[in-house]
């Protein structure tokens, strides 16, 4: 994990420049590399910075069915504002997103740290806790949708044991709705979750823990009071991705949930979606668009800032 | 870490008893939903309806897979997956291909040709690894029909590429980065190019990073449903879209027996890639999920 991070080891410049120059075709050759970045470079200021703009363009007018260039101002957030339907999605979008982080968290650390005490078959646990993660929403959706069917899954299996007043019929509840999307992304995610805490466990030194055991510390103790703050970079970075996986999920619920029951389940993914496409309100699809932008950006910039930050005093 | 000291004391064994029972248990948790799709989509309608999802298929049969690939209705049409399972790797092939290469060439020329603006060029394009990709829905949608590729796979093929290239770019920098400087320059004194430097001297020794970000952009791009839904037509629908619109096809009685299979049919493709190449899968998820 330590290899990933971004501009280490700046090294190469002089080197580089200086043999350019003594090149015989010096002069393509030092421009050669910005061509070969020139296609990229274009694809990306037109489909990414170039889109957002257009995105944000067509959330200042009033399209409906087709885009069309008569602004309005901010009328599509104010009336996305006025939207009961947006805050139920945003509303489901904190429930979903704080638990699902958080149950990832405390179920991937546990995991994590249960596994690294010698055990037997380790990569074998390993890879039953993570393979959901190579599986597509939509299967995820699909099974669970199955495991929580009250007919037929889980509630009718733990009725067919004995236990005939056992209900678990969250899937048909409004209320409840929301929570089995919580259960299923936990279940596809939470194993990666393990994975990123084992790799940062297995990165410590040795010696620390052996002091605090010489020192008598019992191992929870040990846990909780050294190795935890030394894993702070991993929870940082689950938490942001975790966080980004919640803000985009929209698979899961039109898989699982379609939404509902009515719109119980909507998040704002399936909001933005449902409205551009289906509803023929592109303007008011572009502005939940935004509004979701606006949401990664919150988490993406105190991360990227305290990435900078950390560097530069390591 | 590991720093147990096997006492045999009752207590400790006890505490041992207990960390495999728990260990087991969450293995369980993983495993069951896996075991009961299988289970189930062997089985006949009639043992679904009056068995319970743990009950062992008693006449294990073949037949919902083959509906599911042949003949279950998504949608409209009733020829079932199949056709749009081909038409996932007809899309997954050539998008993991080119955006590999592109991410390759990026991440070299960033790292051994460095120049004024390198990093930022860098930092521009890793911004793409973290939007919402709501926000480029409907524009794309617009420039898909302006190129006169709407709902095909050239369509479906340039949407993973571009927004595929960010990731390949930031796995291929931070490989290249690691790498030592002194081979390139040796050989750019002696008057080797770009081109030739990489396929002689990155290129050998780029397999496991290659793997990397081949798995990551297979198993994304077999995974996707938002672009697949927003940008395909019935007859360039990936396995997702189709799977989703199998199960939510509503005539008749639900044959979970042939949902399940389908579901089998659509994962089994990222489910192989990950049995055999498990470690490069995880090397990918933390590489590309650390910083994207």
């Amino acid at each position: 994990m330590r290899d990933s991070l971004p501009m280490k080891n700046t090294s190469a410049t002089p080197l580089g420049a200086g043999a350019k120059r003594s090149t015989p075709s010096g002069g393509l050759q030092a421009w050669l590399p910005r061509l070969v970045l020139a296609p990229s470079v274009a694809i990306s200021l037109f489909f990414v910075y170039g889109f957002m703009l257009w995105t944000f363009v067509l959330s200042l007018t009033s399209s409906r069915m087709l885009p069309s260039y008569d602004f309005v101002g901010f009328g599509q957030y104010s009336r996305l504002m006025a939207n009961e339907r947006w805050w139920v999605a945003s509303t489901n979008l904190m429930i979903f997103g704080v638990l699902f982080v958080l149950i990832c968290l405390v179920i991937g650390s546990l995991l994590a740290i249960l596994l690294d005490q010698k055990i037997r078959q380790e990569g074998a646990l390993r890879t039953i806790y993570l393979y959901p993660m190579a599986l597509s929403f939509i299967v995820t959706g699909v099974v669970w949708k199955w495991l929580l069917n009250p007919q037929l899954g889980i509630q009718a299996m733990v009725q067919g044991w004995g236990f005939e007043s056992f209900r678990f019929d969250w899937i048909t509840n409004p209320d409840m709705a929301i929570y089995t999307l919580v259960i299923a992304a936990v279940w596809q995610a939470s194993g990666f979750v393990m994975a990123l805490f084992l790799a940062g466990l297995r990165g410590i030194d040795d010696s620390i823990v052996k002091a605090a055991q010489l020192d008598g510390a019992s191992l929870p103790r040990i846990y909780w009071r050294v190795v935890m703050p030394c894993l702070r970079p991993v929870v940082f970075s689950a938490v942001m991705i975790l966080a980004h996986i919640a803000i985009k999920s929209f698979d899961l619920v039109v898989a699982l949930t379609g939404g509902g029951p009515g719109y119980a389940t909507d998040l704002p993914a399936t909001f933005m979606y449902a409205h551009a496409f289906t509803r023929a309100q592109i303007g008011l699809g572009s502005a939940s668009a935004m509004l979701m932008l606006g949401g990664v950006l919150a988490i993406l910039i105190p991360y990227l800032y305290s990435e900078l930050r950390s560097r530069k005093h390591g | 870490m590991a720093n147990v000291i096997r006492r045999q004391t009752p207590a400790a064994r006890l505490g041992r008893g207990l960390l495999y029972g728990v260990l087991i248990l969450a293995a369980l948790f993983y495993i069951l939903p896996l075991v009961v799709m299988l289970m189930t989509s062997v089985k006949p309608l009639s043992e679904i309806s009056a068995g319970s999802l743990l009950s062992f298929p008693q006449n294990p049969t073949f037949a919902p897979w083959t509906k599911a690939w042949g003949e279950a209705c998504t949608g409209m049409r009733c020829d079932g997956v199949g056709g749009y399972f081909w038409n996932s790797f007809a899309i997954v092939i050539p998008a993991v291909l080119i955006s590999t290469t592109i991410g390759a060439l990026n991440g070299y020329a960033l790292t051994k040709w460095r120049f004024k603006g390198s990093e930022l060029v860098f930092a521009l394009m890793l911004f793409g690894c973290f939007i919402p990709f709501q926000v480029v829905l409907l524009p794309m949608a617009q420039t898909l029909g302006w190129l006169g590729i709407s709902s095909s796979r050239a369509g479906l093929i340039l949407v993973h590429v571009v927004f595929g290239i960010a990731f390949t770019t930031l796995f291929f920098r931070n490989f290249y980065v690691g790498i030592p400087n002194e081979l390139v320059s040796a050989a750019k004194l002696d008057g080797a190019g770009f081109f030739r430097i990489f396929w002689r001297i990155l290129l050998p020794v780029s397999a496991p990073i290659i793997v990397v970000s081949v798995i990551w952009q297979f198993t994304q791009i077999w995974n996707d449903f938002l672009f697949g839904v927003a940008f395909s037509a019935h007859n360039t629908q990936p396995v997702t879209v189709a799977l989703n619109n199998l199960v939510n096809t509503s005539t008749g009685v639900r044959e979970y027996n042939v949902d399940m299979a389908a579901a089998m049919i659509a994962a089994l493709p990222t489910l192989v890639v990950y049995v055999l190449a498990g470690k490069y899968f995880v090397r990918g998820l933390t590489a590309g999920s650390v910083k994207g």
